[in-house]
């Protein structure tokens, strides 16, 4: 009824891509505690979230936080909607089609520096 | 058919820390939502990464309103999160003694990264640190 289905699919996403944010707002916290060492430090540090290399993981990140995100609205529709349960599969579906139609803009956004795409948000240069 | 599977309502028992809990992930991560997405939103799409600096951070918190927003999403995201690292510390460790010990662990992080966060939120001085950079 549950190994191999949606259900267990949508549950171990939801661990990980959870697990997974969690690590990076481990790390993100202490990035933004450069900021204790002044202008030079937080610069410095601040500067590698603009490479390439980072930029792909932030992609991982905003893909795991928007299926995090309208997971967790799929899980508290099945607790306080009646049908909630019997619709599951479905919204699960429609989770998965969210999570992509919304991460699609935000990767161009998050790599378009990189491939000099018009992303219209360097407002005075870097 | 009422199998306790972590979703759904709590079968009995209401009541305790575990229901506190369970309303808590609700209730937090219903407020995350719009609190880390508005954030990326702000730092990946209306300006790139690569202008936050130092002195974006300044012009930003010249207003307390943002503080208290990153104070906000700090102090939820860290309480949902780990929260979360302990239920599956819960699911994976069987030894009692290793789960206390690794909640322990996890308390204890819990606690220095919201006093890291809240402390760098609450001491980062504005005046003199607005210059040149990605201004809007």
């Amino acid at each position: 009824m549950y190994r191999g289905q949606s259900g267990m699919w949508s549950w171990l996403l939801h661990r990980i891509t959870g697990l997974g944010v969690l690590l990076f707002l481990l790390i993100h916290v202490v990035d933004i505690g450069l900021l204790n060492f002044g202008s030079k430090v937080y610069n410095e540090g601040i500067s590698l979230f603009g490479t390439a290399a980072v930029r792909v993981l932030s992609m991982a990140l905003i893909g795991g936080l928007l299926y995090h995100s309208f997971n967790g609205v799929r899980i508290i529709l099945i607790d306080f909607w009646p049908k909630g349960a019997r619709y599951q599969g479905v919204m699960f579906a429609i989770v998965m089609a969210l999570t992509i139609v919304s991460f699609l803009p935000m990767a161009y956004f998050v790599m378009g520096p990189v491939f000099g795409w018009p992303t219209g948000n360097l407002r005075g240069g870097a | 058919m009422r199998i306790p599977s972590g979703y759904g309502p709590r079968l009995s028992g209401a009541g305790g820390f575990e229901t506190f809990s369970w309303y808590f992930f609700r209730i937090s991560g219903v407020a995350l939502i719009f609190l880390a997405l508005i954030h990326i939103f702000l730092n990946h799409v209306a300006t790139d990464v690569s202008c936050t600096s130092y002195q974006l951070v300044a012009m930003r918190y010249t207003n307390p309103f943002w503080r208290l927003y990153d104070w906000l999403l700090l102090t939820l995201a860290l309480l949902h999160g780990m929260n979360g690292l302990r239920v599956v510390i819960d699911d994976y460790v069987r030894s009692r003694g290793w789960q206390l010990t690794l909640q322990s662990v996890a308390g204890l992080v819990t606690l220095t990264y919201f006093m890291l966060g809240t402390i760098t939120l609450i001491t980062f001085q504005t005046a003199g640190a607005l210059g040149p950079g990605c201004l809007r």
